[in-house]
């Protein structure tokens, strides 16, 4: 206060301490409110009017001008819901596997490990530590990992869980490994975040009233980690529908995710109004699936 | 559950239970039968043991060596949703993702109780709560949310029910109405209350059997009165109220009385109210039973006195005022004299000798502290 009476010198009076506020608050939120126009407001606008627009008659390939062609987005989804529906799909079934991996990790961390500082940090930054390599590196090396001639794979095919010509480089199963590995910190922090909350009281109050463990986690614990399992869940699920890294490079023509046919119909094709469309409709949909999952999910009291 | 120990409360027995923390021995071979039907209050300082105590007949905690009965069985080697006992938490431990009626209805659930709901819904009949039934537990205020935990445990009518400090987060004057109200209840359902606490006054007042606990011991044990009017130790002397206490050594020992020379007064103690019959012992007295004796007055036979001494502060209570008397010799001895006649009777720098009536001395073993167990003045120790 003192400091912009200074700047302001006699024009600033103490009348209009709320004036003064509030014109202090806008001048604060102005960075960011720049940031957002010029990075996210600005190209959502241009990826709208791109995805309308139609190529010039006559013109070079990738000349366009704008247009108001629906049609662009019928053509793109009569074209590729398969690749939509293969991303969600396989966005889904990281999403559970990220889950049920993250979840007993994230309790260890939080509860078994409470009150033992260096244990939990150490088993936090061992979740961490995937991030200070880089994604495309982390998921070569799963190439490496699944390889034909890798352990993962001789010791599959000796114990028959693959046959003998089997192999999982180019598979859906691939994708879908890199997908919950490269996600799972997302899924686990949350969660973890949720659970180191959680009073251990109730737990004590759950076994008091009668409840066994396993009855005490479903009735008492998983409730009240909802919030984390939620947010862990969107974290996975929005970016794994997104991502086309891990079914570049972990897999063929037939694991193709929607994210993979915007990149190509973007920089190999120069058909910029079918990725642009591609873009909205993928936008749209993860809006709509999130937010009838955040309803249904019922956390809004715990959030 | 076991049902058949449930019901109308059963007999908890703690035999030579110890528990260690690492080198710490939080419960020194604690040994104790709590009668069914009973309200016994475990009282002491934080840290005494009391505590660890309660947790390890819920099943929270495991003993070192030692065993639980309930109603006779063998509890100790169980998990704590295998016995029939129900705590209430010091922090009340509601389920926040619950409503009040479900949170009371948990434990029913959970032993497959024909209609939890409805048996739930009496039990806040009983709390005077079925209005909040719907509400969710952080929407209550903090005496609502302890009178839920309360209705949550004794809906299981179990064994024994245990109580952790369980009016500690309350302020002082819903303190004094949950106090008649546990009291009502326990009545009421007539189950075997365990009520831990720090708090002596809340203890008194509800409690049929004190334990007094210090360091992982029980000091004492009894009724209030009998543990107020004859303390064993001075910590019980100085936990359980206030006592005076004063250092002598033995002269004479008869059959009723002994004789105690206390820097150059003789003052006599009954010898039942005696611990130590020889040597150096401590004379106690409680400030209510010491009457302010001028100089120049007579005291009738059957009585100590001491001093004169000099009044060094008066504390005017309304109820009653508190005189601090300088006696030389004995240092500072504190009086409570009840307003009878009304207003204050005696001032500062009066001289005044100290009466009291021989039967209301007890006589505690030389060795102790004097000033074990003694509290600051808001009874937190």
């Amino acid at each position: 206060m003192s400091v912009l009476a200074g700047l302001g010198g006699a024009a600033v009076s103490a009348v209009a301490p709320t004036r003064t506020a509030r014109s202090g608050a806008s001048l604060l939120l102005a960075p960011g409110m720049a940031y957002l126009g010029l990075f996210f407001v600005v190209p959502v606008v241009a990826l709208l009017a791109t995805s309308l627009y139609v190529p010039v008659p006559g013109g070079d390939v990738g000349q366009f001008q704008p247009a108001f062609e629906w049609r662009n987005y019928v053509e793109a989804v009569a074209t590729y819901w398969p690749q939509m529906v293969r991303s969600f799909g396989y966005a889904l079934i990281a999403t559970v596997a990220a889950l049920l991996i993250g979840y007993p990790m994230a309790y260890v961390i939080a509860v078994r490990a409470r009150g033992r500082a260096f244990l939990q940090g150490l088993l936090l930054v061992l979740v961490i530590a995937p991030f200070f390599t880089s994604f495309i590196l982390r998921t070569i090396a799963w190439k490496q990992i699944l390889a034909d001639e890798s352990l993962v794979v001789s010791v599959m095919r000796a114990v028959s869980l693959l046959p003998p010509d089997g192999r999982l480089t180019a598979t859906s199963f691939a994708v879908v490994s890199g997908l919950t590995y490269n996600f799972l910190p997302f899924m686990t922090l949350p969660i973890y975040a949720s659970l180191e909350r959680l009073d251990p009281r109730l737990m004590e109050a759950g076994a008091d009233l009668y409840a066994n463990g396993p009855t005490t986690f479903w009735r008492v614990t998983l409730p009240l980690s909802m919030p984390g399992v939620v947010s862990g869940t969107l974290l996975t699920f929005i970016p794994a529908s997104g991502d086309y890294v891990n079914s570049v490079l972990l897999g063929n023509n037939t694991t193709t995710m929607i994210g993979q046919v915007i990149d190509s119909r973007f920089f190999k094709v120069s058909d910029y109004p079918t990725a642009a469309a591609l873009s909205v409709i993928l936008m749209v949909l993860i809006l709509g699936l999130v937010s009838a999952y955040v309803r249904r999910a019922g956390t809004e009291d715990l959030l | 559950m076991d049902q058949t120990a449930a019901g109308s409360g059963a007999d908890l027995t703690l035999a030579h239970l110890v528990k260690d923390f690492g080198s710490f021995t939080a419960v020194d071979d604690l040994s104790l039968v709590i009668p069914s039907g009973s309200f016994f209050a475990l009282l002491g300082p934080s840290g005494c043991g009391k505590t660890t105590t309660l947790r390890m007949v819920a099943g929270l905690e495991r003993p070192t060596s030692g065993q639980i009965l309930i109603g006779g069985r063998d509890v100790t080697g169980t998990r704590a949703h295998q016995r029939p006992v129900n705590t209430v938490f010091q922090s009340y431990a509601l389920f926040p993702h619950l409503t009040v009626l479900e949170n009371v209805a948990f434990g029913l659930k959970r032993t497959k109780a024909a209609d939890p709901l409805s048996k739930a819904g009496d039990a806040l009949d009983l709390v005077e709560l079925r209005h909040l039934a719907e509400r969710r537990p952080t929407q209550l205020s903090g005496g609502q949310q302890q009178r839920v935990a309360l209705a949550r445990a004794i809906v299981n009518n179990p064994a024994v029910l245990l109580l952790d400090e369980p009016l500690g987060a309350l302020d002082l004057k819903l303190r004094r109405q949950m106090q008649v109200e546990l009291k009502r209840i326990q009545t009421e359902v007539g189950l075997t209350f365990v009520h831990v606490t720090h708090d002596q006054e809340e203890a008194m007042t509800m409690a049929d059997t004190v334990a007094v606990m210090n360091e992982g011991r029980i000091e004492q044990m009894g009724s209030p009165a009998e543990l107020y009017e004859l303390p064993r130790t001075a910590f019980v002397a100085n936990f359980l109220g206030q006592s005076n206490l004063l250092r002598g050594t033995v002269l004479d020992a008869g059959k009723l009385t002994i004789g105690v020379d206390i820097g150059g007064t003789r003052v006599r103690v009954p010898s039942p109210r005696a611990v130590s019959h020889s040597g150096t012992v401590l004379v106690g007295v409680r400030p209510e039973k010491l009457h302010l004796v001028p100089d120049d007055e007579d005291v009738p036979a059957g009585t100590n006195v001491v001093g004169p001494g000099t009044i060094v502060d008066v504390s005017f209570t309304g109820v009653s005022t508190q005189y601090l008397v300088e006696v030389p010799g004995h240092g500072t001895m504190s009086v409570f004299v009840q307003n009878i006649l009304g207003g204050v009777g005696a001032r500062v720098g009066d001289q005044v000798r100290l009466a009291w009536a021989i039967k209301h001395t007890f006589g505690l073993d030389g060795a102790d502290d004097l000033a074990a167990g003694a509290v600051d003045l808001d009874g937190e120790a």
